[in-house]
């Protein structure tokens, strides 16, 4: 329990001065500009739009640079940015197949329609640190080529591989009303349209790490990726005045198929499963982790044992989100005096009754610590 | 805000799909590109706000496995504005993001694109703006073809 405290007014106001001067860094040094930090730090303004499940670069570069650049504290801020604004309504369902491709590879496929293109990777890098970056080298244009004729048109490599039935269909759009956890409490279990909204929103690395528990024998689902690709999407939308959608423009997202081994019974024959991502920006880490864990919280609708904690969707959703996270743990740091009294007089008697019990009598000051306590 | 609901399409109005396009591409916009636009047009970057610009939220729905059931993947900042001209034409904006100059702009200018003596300025304006981005894209769609890979599948020593 946290019992108010009060006082303290100056000594705060001083701390957040402080903190503005600190965050500012060496004066020396010229001050970082938000469209520096969103043109420079692009994936760090994805994670952050990602997590902070607002797509706004400008907002999510500002709130990295009020935060110092901590992911969760940026996270915190756009979220509460949210809250003061009004919705007003939701897009049309994106169309992933259609989006103007950065990047798209196939781990498991090598000759697609429309090709296997890099993008922007750090996959094949050396991972040697670019001292040349330190010196302000600029790069070298990148290289040109005539897009092949199949470039214009990309299925998306589950819709080829679900042609001759050996992976399973997405779950049909039957106009079943769609639950918004950030409207409705969560009431567990909850189906799975809300828990890609949890997992898009969830802290990279928490599920980075349940998705790589998957792999090392901790809910096993022999995933492979059939598909990463990032690029544009255009957002429509119909405002209610107009009837008619209008563009709202284009977001950049990257979309995870995750292919999984077979699963068939009674007159349903052996087939892949699968597992999806989809994040704001480039995150291919955090779609990949997405869609596995997505795959191995399946575990009870495809009939498997539900033992590990990937696979326990309260567990991983009550759990993954970094600010619920963050808010509970930090909380510990605010003053806690009341409580922390209670408990001290908890111990104490239990302490006393000790003695009683065992006639050796405590030491005089280990007992009474040379603390005043706040709660006198 | 009885009046910006929909009016019903006047007689000599285009086809909706043309203004949804210049909407489009006025949405694509910047905000000096929208005051040039409009001056090309001798249109005035004016107008009675029927509503302020303002900036809310939309839900971006995804879809599970890219066709599959909708689900909601997570929001995105918009900036509305509602214009009306003296003559009465209503414009509209919803655009990605917090800019309520440009969406104010881009209303105005949606107001305008109805009047058919301002329309044809408009359009070829539009249509530059349009060309200036395909040109952006064709340069970035050149990038990433220069980065397609053709993978070899090696036969191991044993096999």
């Amino acid at each position: 329990m946290y019992v108010a405290v009060k006082g303290g007014e100056a000594a705060i106001d001083n701390a957040h001065r402080l903190l503005a001067e600190i965050r500012r860094g060496d004066p020396a040094v010229p001050e970082l500009t938000v469209a520096q930090i969103r043109e420079q730090m692009r994936l760090l303004v994805d994670r952050v739009m990602t997590e902070g499940s607002l797509y706004d670069p400008d907002l999510a570069a500002l709130a990295l640079k009020q935060a110092r650049g901590d992911v969760v504290e940026a996270v915190f801020l756009v979220r509460a940015y949210r809250t003061t604004l009004p919705r007003f309504g939701a897009t049309e369902a994106v169309d992933t197949g259609a989006m103007t491709l950065a990047r798209r590879i196939s781990a498991t496929f090598k000759d697609l329609p429309g090709g296997q293109v890099l993008g922007p990777t750090f996959d094949y890098t050396h991972r040697l640190v670019d001292f040349g970056l330190a010196d302000g080298a600029g790069p070298e244009p990148a290289a040109e080529a005539e897009p092949e004729a199949d470039a214009a048109a990309c299925p998306r490599v589950t819709d080829l591989l679900g042609q001759a039935g050996l992976l399973e269909p997405s779950p049909p759009d039957e106009g079943a009303a769609i639950g918004d956890l950030t409207r409705e409490p969560v009431d567990y279990p909850v189906d799975r349209a809300v828990r890609l909204q949890g997992l898009a929103r969830g802290d990279e690395g928490f599920l980075l790490a349940l998705g790589y528990s998957t792999q090392r024998g901790y809910g096993r689902t022999h995933p492979f990726v059939g598909e990463i690709r990032v690029g544009a999407v255009e957002l429509a939308f119909t405002p209610e005045e107009l009837g008619f959608p209008v563009s709202l423009g284009t977001v950049e997202l990257t979309e995870c198929q995750m292919i999984n081994q077979f699963h068939g019974h009674g007159a349903v024959p052996p087939q892949f499963t699968r597992g999806y991502g989809l994040v704001f920006g480039q995150g291919e880490r955090k779609a990949m982790a997405m869609a596995l864990v997505d795959r191995s919280l399946r575990a009870a609708e495809l009939g498997e044992a539900v033992a590990v904690p990937a696979q326990d969707q309260e567990f991983v959703l009550a759990h993954c989100d970094s600010l619920q996270a963050t808010g509970f743990v930090e909380h510990m740091k605010l003053p806690h005096y009341v409580d922390f009294q209670a408990e001290l007089e908890l111990v104490r008697r239990l302490r006393a009754e000790h003695a009683a019990r065992s006639a050796v009598p405590p030491s005089p000051d280990s007992d009474e610590a040379p603390l005043r306590e706040a709660a006198e | 805000m009885p009046s910006a609901s929909q009016t019903p399409p006047e007689p000599g109005m285009p086809d909706p799909a043309a203004r949804r396009q210049a909407m489009a591409r006025a949405g694509a916009a910047t905000t000096d590109e929208l005051r040039a636009a409009l001056a090309r047009a001798g249109a005035a970057a004016e107008a009675e706000d029927l509503r302020a610009p303002e900036t809310g939220l939309v839900m971006v729905r995804g879809r599970i496995g890219g066709d599959g059931r909708p689900f909601n993947a997570g929001e995105a900042t918009v900036t509305r504005a509602v214009v009306r001209l003296p003559g009465g034409e209503t414009g509209f904006a919803y655009h990605l993001g917090r800019d309520r100059t440009r969406a104010r702009l881009a209303a105005i200018l949606d107001a305008h694109w109805q009047r058919p003596e301002a329309r044809p300025a408009l359009e070829a304006a539009l249509a530059e703006i349009a060309g200036r981005r395909a040109d952006a894209a064709w340069q970035a769609a050149r990038k990433a073809a220069a980065t397609r890979v053709n993978f070899f599948t090696l036969a191991r020593g044993e096999d």
